[in-house]
């Protein structure tokens, strides 16, 4: 059976497999964004505590993904618990980390004018910084959800839901008939998906990066 | 005359504006932990309603810190601010700051906003109707010189440095705040737009009253703005606090005197404007008009040369006789184009700098889009010049001739052993 009439025989299974893996990235990653924003604005004003963020996200990076979620397995069990967990967790470092850079980026004097004309703490973050701060949060979203595509497919390994379950299937029968079209047309429908939410977010960024401070 | 006979947005503005409230500062201090000298110490000082006053003195005396204590942008250790009647000095710092414009070097606009939700801020935070709001941005832009159709919708990076100024003001303003604080505001701007801009702030004062306290560290700005100066030293101790004549005439003692530098007579020149010495009228024409006109207007005037003004009625060009006489049908290449123009808020020195470089002997006096209004000449400049010199010159001997007399009187005091209070106190 050639690559093609694969696809064409299973694209039903597919199909749900990848809205599945899209899905599980969204959704992970919109909770990354509101984890790694707030972590942002709660530390970017201090130094250690911004630095701590950092690394912190940064550690939880180092791990190795097949291994988080094994060791999860345990606490939380099979499914959609460990990967929704990791998936977080892994997405939060760039968010964090663009978050704090661009949240200290903002002009000082810009800040300063803000509190001068009789802006609250609150307004100050949600009218000016934040806003400010948004082009490099948005572009830390966009490594994130590139980075959790690839990592998505390991979710599998936990029973998790997505694309992985594709190529785990065709890694265990290596050497039978469709064993190379699995493992194909689930990195294929990975790559896919990594370009669509990445058009996505060249749109996003149209529409909510306001015209004063585009690029 | 043209100035008053168009009922602008800003007229309106004036009229129906907050004027300005006193300000008092009472024992302000500022210590900041960690370091062992106050910051500000013990600044005691009263500004008038509607008066515009300057802060000046080296960088790092503290005359920064004493302004942003005012909206209290830094909390003072211990003294109390009053604003009009009401002590503000434990009041709602967020609400207090809306009642107090602010306005600060290389504008502070938020580069995501446009113009117009710029200006809108303050209107939006105190709670102003949509219609209201609007109509005051309009006003505002109008106020500051700006075409509301033209920058109401552009972001603050497709303006020049002195457009974002203009607008920053405009900001400042738009809540109509008795009182307004600028920080160093034309610091970041290049020269020729800084004396425009301080022109305009001149206009704008003239038309709102508004209590201003302007810090700069350019003590030729402060002479040319402030209707009082205060001339801080470190700690932001108050050295002098003086109109500008004064000042320039009589400093008290050499931290003053070497701030205020040298070339004090020309520097005289910056506290007398246009508008205080003779503007007279001129022949005009209109690019327009039929050459037969113009020739008609040189050959009967006493003039030999007229001014000829664009459709806007903005002047354009010196027309001389003999310009005329080779104009041959056209004026398109005649004459020599007006190169610089002084508004009625210009100081005399702004006007001979003009002159001289115009080389026509006089320069043009405009209004505030340009058009003409008069002209100055030499011969009026000179006059005046001569006139404050020789004043000055009068009350300088007459200050030294007092001072002699103190000393005079002292020195008669102690020879006759009558130390005041009888502790005799050495010569």
């Amino acid at each position: 059976m050639s690559f093609w009439e694969y696809v064409g025989s299973r694209h039903a299974q597919l199909l749900t497999d990848a809205a599945q893996h899209a899905s599980a990235v969204f959704q992970c990653m919109v909770a990354a964004t509101v984890l790694g924003v707030a972590l942002g604005v709660a530390t970017y004003r201090t130094e250690w505590a911004g630095n701590l963020a950092t690394t912190a996200t940064s550690t939880i990076l180092t791990v190795p993904s097949l291994a988080l979620i094994g060791l999860l397995i345990p606490v939380v069990g099979l499914g959609v618990a460990p990967t929704v967990i990791a998936l977080t967790l892994y997405g939060l470092l760039p968010v964090v980390r663009n978050a704090i850079v661009g949240l200290r980026g903002v002009d000082a004097t810009l800040v300063d004018a803000a509190r001068g004309i009789g802006m609250s703490r609150t307004a100050q973050l949600l009218r000016v910084e934040l806003p400010l701060a948004w082009p490099p949060i948005l572009t830390g979203i966009r490594v994130a959800t590139q980075m959790l595509m690839g990592i998505a497919a390991i979710a599998a390994f936990a029973s998790g839901p997505g694309l992985g379950n594709e190529i785990f299937r065709g890694i265990a029968s290596l050497g039978s008939a469709n064993a190379l079209n699995q493992v194909l047309s689930g990195t294929l429908g990975i790559v896919v998906l990594a370009l669509l939410f990445d058009a996505a977010y060249v749109l996003i960024g149209r529409l909510t990066i306001p015209r004063g401070i585009r690029a | 005359m043209p100035e008053t006979s168009v009922p602008t947005a800003a007229g309106t503005a004036a009229r129906t504006a907050t004027s300005g409230a006193g300000i008092r500062l009472e024992k302000l201090t500022k210590h900041y932990p960690g370091s062992p000298a106050p910051a500000v110490d013990d600044v005691t000082m009263e500004i008038n309603a509607g008066e515009l006053v300057v802060f000046v003195g080296p960088s790092g005396c503290g005359k920064s810190t004493t302004l942003k204590m005012i909206n209290r942008l830094i909390e003072p250790t211990s003294g109390r601010i009053r604003i009009g009647d009401r002590d503000v000095t434990g009041m709602d710092p967020v609400k207090l700051r809306r009642t107090v414009g602010y306005a600060i070097q290389s504008s502070g606009l938020f580069p995501h906003m446009t113009v117009a939700q710029n200006i809108a801020l303050v209107p939006k935070m105190t709670g102003w109707s949509k219609a209201r709001i609007t109509h005051r941005v309009e006003e505002m832009l109008d106020l500051v010189g700006l075409d509301p159709g033209e920058f109401h919708g552009r972001y603050p990076r497709q303006l020049s440095g002195g457009q974002q100024q203009r607008v920053g003001v405009a900001r400042a303003l738009a809540a109509d705040p008795p009182v307004l604080l600028m920080d160093e505001p034309f610091g970041a701007v290049d020269p020729i737009t800084r004396d425009h801009l301080q022109d305009e702030l001149i206009r704008l004062q003239h038309e709102l009253h508004k209590t201003i306290v302007f810090v700069t560290h350019d003590f030729d700005e402060a002479i040319k703005l402030g209707d009082r100066i205060a001339v801080l030293r470190e700690r932001s101790h108050i050295a002098q606090f003086d109109t500008p004549e004064a000042i320039l005439t009589n400093p008290t003692d050499d931290f003053v005197s070497g701030f205020v530098g040298a070339g004090a007579a020309l520097k005289r020149l910056n506290l007398t404007r246009v508008r205080d010495v003779g503007v007279v009228d001129f022949a005009t024409a209109g690019v327009d008009d039929p050459l037969q006109s113009i020739f008609d207007l040189l050959r009967d005037g006493d003039t030999n040369e007229v001014l000829l003004l664009d459709r806007h009625r903005r002047p354009y060009k010196w027309l001389r006789r003999g310009d005329l006489m080779r104009a041959k049908g056209t004026l398109a290449r005649a004459g020599t184009l007006v190169h610089d123009t002084v508004t009625r808020d210009a100081t005399l020195r702004d006007a001979l700098e003009a002159v001289l470089t115009d080389n026509a002997g006089r320069v043009a006096v405009t209004g505030r889009r340009g058009e003409y209004i008069g002209v100055v000449d030499m011969e009026t400049l000179m006059n005046n010049v001569h006139e404050l010199l020789e004043a000055d010159r009068l009350e300088a001997v007459e200050h030294r001739h007092q001072l002699e007399e103190a000393r005079a009187r002292r020195t008669r005091a102690a020879q006759e052993g009558l130390g005041e209070g009888g502790a005799g106190a050495p010569a």
